[in-house]
């Protein structure tokens, strides 16, 4: 078991709670080409006017934070609520628009392609999302729901649509006739399968997952880790996974990034990363976590 | 962490098995139901048959009770009041359909854009229908009359003017809640486009909304060709109305009460059927009534 | 504060409950025959996944089942038996003598009352304090619950304040009238992880200090082992094992609490490793098996685990456990993994 800090031990530290570690700062590897490289990421929210005279409110979402993702790697985004993480995912996703700063996929950054060209980019770009009873239409059969990316795409019939389905749901573990059922008939774990085949069916490069397991319950959150980890072992695909859950990080990632307030406050593999923690946010994150071993 | 099994969302009401049993046995769906069914009955059942032609004077028969001969009597004129009711139904289903069919599509339309486009698009959409709500539908009416002229054409169109801010705003308002689900947002991911999914996500799942609220104003709509005709300003002589019915009965209220009552209850059951209908519906397609499992 | 007293009566004995939902598919039961005691000041964990009957339990301590929902068997809270009593009654009990700390501190607290107006709530209605002293009472609970600079956030509204702000005013709620029983249901599930700590810190220290017994519910396995001296390990409306913390902890008989303990990443782990999973999925209430309500998931399971309840096998330090495989488990796991 690794051994967690004690935070007041640092009481000394000369490390403020807003300032990263040495280590965090931001160093890309020139040796591969990155799948995904996001540079100095900015987005502030500029909040209705609460006076008729004065400035708007500004919300500091992200105050310039700076990853890569190299392909066949995962990388994990941890933080609580406030930390900017849930704005990470939208921006890679080209959902919303950052203040300043850079995403590049493959080499092309997002932002400034063409809409058809950025349609046509996110076939190797997907997304699963933390809601299972949200993240699917419920108007819609599992069938057309999965294959919706490929729909989007507008290049494959409704016929071959319906097959790579097929395929997809059979690489989560569900089963071809489910795909004339609507969510409604599904458990939430089996939800989250539906939304981790519909991110599949592009056979995409990166797979954003925000919270993918957070609504599920401790046994199915532990089958759908492991289907993500088959998934990445068996297609090579990459995962910027979002989490506030260290353990879960910790399971799938390759490095892992601390977010606080907008800032990327430490970074590195999650072995060494949990055991030796540097900042002191990261280790009153740590300290936090309740462990399994009885007190009373 | 909520294991409760999600309710089954009013989208995919229709699918559940067992929806159609459940609807029968709601008071206010079925009764509901009936009574609409006996209106549109009456309107199809008066292009084939009636008693007598209600365009037949018989003045030596004029103001009789109920008969064998004329089941609910006649008016002034001698003309049979069954058959005056029966064609009378075709002016309200007619001004129901079309008034209401405009609010829909006009208003269902305009709605969604504020929704897709948000920002002025919205604004503008939603100032505009403010501006045409300020002005009470009788008042418009009349106005358009006023100006172009007394008719059922010139009715049909006031009052579907006027409903369509109130599509507008009930669309725009639901449509902007199903804009913020998670799973718009995935087909956006996707690189699905506003078009796409306006048609594809948002329209589907607000259609419970918009079924209910056509019920609704369908009554609303019956009321108000009965008003604008018994002022003389909708569907204009010889063609039979409920409203105008009522005018003409009201100078004779003491000399054959019934020639009043008839109208007025036709309205009222038309009313209250579309009424009911639209309460049981929303009853029937609230999730939270409607659980699977 | 004194401490507490320990009477020759339990607090809250609750035997055989049995509790029975009407569901779409027809009646189900939620709760099948769970018994337990707790003493004063003793505190408690109920740890399970979603469906297994933890909440219907508590709330049907509280008596705040729907009414379609029927229960039987006893639950005996200082002597007075709760199943069957009327509502005004129970009233007497809520807020009272029980406290109930919610899950969602969003939408626990109504957004349209001041918190004093609601932290005030069960001081007027069952100590009969008047507007002025429930105000000062107020007062003095939010500033033990830690709300910074309480005298001027006593007419404030809900909304004004942060989710782990809100979870303290609830923890006030439940307070107020100094009850002898609190029920924790999940109360951190919805917080951050540092706020949670804070938390369930302040509820350690509250119960500590008042001589309260705490009923704690949650799935989290850490948050068990750190706050409640005593669990319950719930599956399908059953309890399946139960006994000292510790000792569950340290044996782990049932296999649900072998699966359950198994499915869960651990910081630090290594990469690549599988996590062991529990096979299939929570079959609904309807479907479930007369027996053992793990029997068919259970690797372990033979026919005579779906005929008939398993009895309760007593273990060391009052640990116990409802299954009829223990033998043979023993006998494969050889020793239990760490």
């Amino acid at each position: 078991m690794s051994t967690h800090a004690d935070p007041k031990a640092d009481a000394g530290s000369p490390l403020r709670e807003d300032a990263p570690v040495d280590g965090a700062r931001f160093d890309p590897d020139p040796q591969s080409a990155p799948l995904l490289e996001v540079v100095d990421l900015v987005r502030h929210y500029t909040l209705p006017r609460e006076r008729l005279f004065g400035p708007s409110p500004v919300v500091k979402a992200l105050n310039g934070v700076s990853f890569s993702i190299r392909p066949g790697r995962s990388l994990g985004i941890v933080g609580e609520s406030g930390s900017g993480k849930s704005t990470i995912a939208r921006l890679v996703m080209a959902l919303d628009t950052p203040s300043s700063g850079s995403i590049r996929l493959l080499g092309r950054d997002l932002q400034r392609l063409p809409r058809d060209e950025l349609r046509a980019a996110r076939r190797d770009l997907q997304m699963v999302f933390q809601d299972p009873y949200g993240s699917l239409d419920p108007r819609r059969t599992v069938a057309r729901i999965v294959a919706e990316p490929l729909e989007a795409l507008a290049e494959t019939s409704r016929a071959e649509q319906r097959e790579r389905a097929a395929e997809a749901l059979d690489a989560v573990g569900l089963r071809a006739n489910d795909l004339s059922k609507y969510p409604h008939e599904f458990s939430g774990g089996q939800r989250q399968r539906i939304a981790i085949a519909r991110a599949l069916i592009t056979r995409p490069k990166l797979i954003v997952a925000d919270e993918p397991v957070s609504a599920l319950d401790v046994s199915v959150q532990a089958q759908v880790l492991n289907l993500m980890q088959d998934l990445q072992q068996q297609f090579g695909i990459s995962y910027l996974l979002i989490s506030h859950d260290l353990a879960v990080v910790n399971h799938l990632c390759d490095e892992v990034c601390v977010l606080h307030r907008g800032l990327v406050v430490e970074r590195g593999a999650p072995q060494q990363l949990f055991a030796h923690a540097e900042h002191p946010y990261t280790r009153t994150l740590l300290a936090a976590v309740p462990r399994a071993e009885p007190v009373a | 962490m909520s294991a409760v099994p999600a309710a089954v969302p009013s989208a995919v009401a229709f699918k559940v098995p067992g929806f159609w049993r459940r609807a029968m046995h709601h008071p206010s769906f079925a009764i509901g139901a009936v009574l609409t069914l006996l209106l549109l009955a009456a309107a199809l059942l008066s292009y084939v048959w009636t008693p007598w032609s209600p365009y037949e004077m018989d003045l030596p028969s004029k103001l009789q009770g109920p008969s064998a001969a004329h089941w609910l009597g006649t008016d002034s004129f001698g003309r049979d009041v069954a058959s005056l009711l029966l064609v009378g139904a075709r002016a309200s289903i007619l001004v129901g359909v079309i008034a209401v069919g405009i609010g829909l599509t006009v208003g269902t339309a305009l709605g969604l854009l504020a929704a897709a486009r948000r920002g002025w698009v919205e604004e503008a959409i939603m100032r505009l229908s403010d501006f045409t709500m300020a002005f009470p539908a009788i008042l418009s009416a009349i106005m358009l009359t006023a100006v172009f002229g007394a008719g059922i054409v010139n009715a049909i169109i006031a009052i579907g003017i006027y409903n369509i801010p109130t599509f507008a705003r009930i669309t725009r308002a639901s449509a902007n809640a199903v804009w913020s689900r998670e799973y718009v947002a995935a087909a956006r991911a996707c690189g699905k486009g506003s078009l796409a999914i306006t048609m594809q996500h948002v329209l589907p799942n607000i259609s419970a909304v918009l079924i209910v609220q056509t019920t609704i104003r369908f009554a609303i709509a019956i009321l108000a060709e009965a008003a604008l005709s018994y002022l003389g300003l909708g569907t204009q002589p010889p063609q039979p109305s409920w409203g105008r019915m009522l005018a003409e009965a009201q100078t004779l209220m003491f000399q054959a009460p019934l020639l009043a009552v008839f109208p007025g209850l036709a309205i009222a059951l038309a009313v209250l059927g579309l009424n009911l209908l639209g309460d049981g519906l929303r009853d029937l397609l609230d999730p939270r009534l409607a659980r699977a499992r | 504060m004194t401490m507490p007293q320990h009477s020759a009566m339990p607090l809250l004995e609750v035997d055989d409950l049995h509790v029975r939902l009407q569901t779409q598919r027809g009646p189900a039961e939620a709760v099948r025959g769970i018994g337990f005691t707790l003493e004063r000041g003793e505190t408690m964990g109920i740890v399970g996944e979603s469906g297994c009957g933890k909440s219907i339990t508590v709330q049907s301590l509280m008596g705040l089942l729907p009414s379609s929902a029927k229960v039987s068997g006893r639950i005996r809270f200082d002597g007075a038996e709760l199943v069957g009593m009327a509502e005004s009654e129970l009233c007497r009990l809520r807020g009272n003598r029980i406290g109930m700390i919610f899950q969602e501190p969003m939408t626990a607290l109504n957004p349209l009352h001041t918190i004093v107006r609601q932290i005030g709530e069960p001081l007027r209605l069952h100590r009969g304090m008047s507007a002025g002293q429930a105000r000062k009472e107020v007062l003095a609970l939010l500033e033990r619950v830690g709300i910074p600079d309480p005298a001027s956030r006593l007419d404030a509204y809900p909304h004004q304040f942060s989710g782990g702000q809100r979870q303290r005013i609830g923890i006030a709620m439940a307070l107020a009238c100094g009850p002898d029983l609190l029920i924790a249901d999940e109360p951190t599930t919805a917080l951050d992880v540092t706020i949670q700590k804070q938390i369930l810190e302040l509820i350690r220290g509250l119960v500590a200090e008042r001589g309260m017994a705490l009923i704690l519910i949650s799935h989290d396995l850490g948050v068990i082992a750190q706050n409640v001296s005593k669990m319950l390990v719930m599956y399908g409306g059953s309890v399946v094992e139960g006994g000292p913390t510790a000792a569950v902890f340290a044996e782990r008989a049932h296999p649900y609490t072998q699966g359950l303990f198994g499915a869960r990443p651990a910081i630090g782990a290594p990469r690549g490793l599988r996590l062991a999973t529990i096979p299939g999925s929570v079959p609904e209430l309807v479907d479930l098996p007369p027996g053992c309500p793990f029997a068919g998931r259970c690797r372990y399971t033979v026919d005579a685990c779906r005929a008939t309840r398993p009895p309760a096998v007593r273990l060391p330090h009052g640990h116990e456990v409802r299954c009829i495989r223990l033998d043979e488990i023993a006998a494969q796991e050889g020793a239990v993994p760490a």
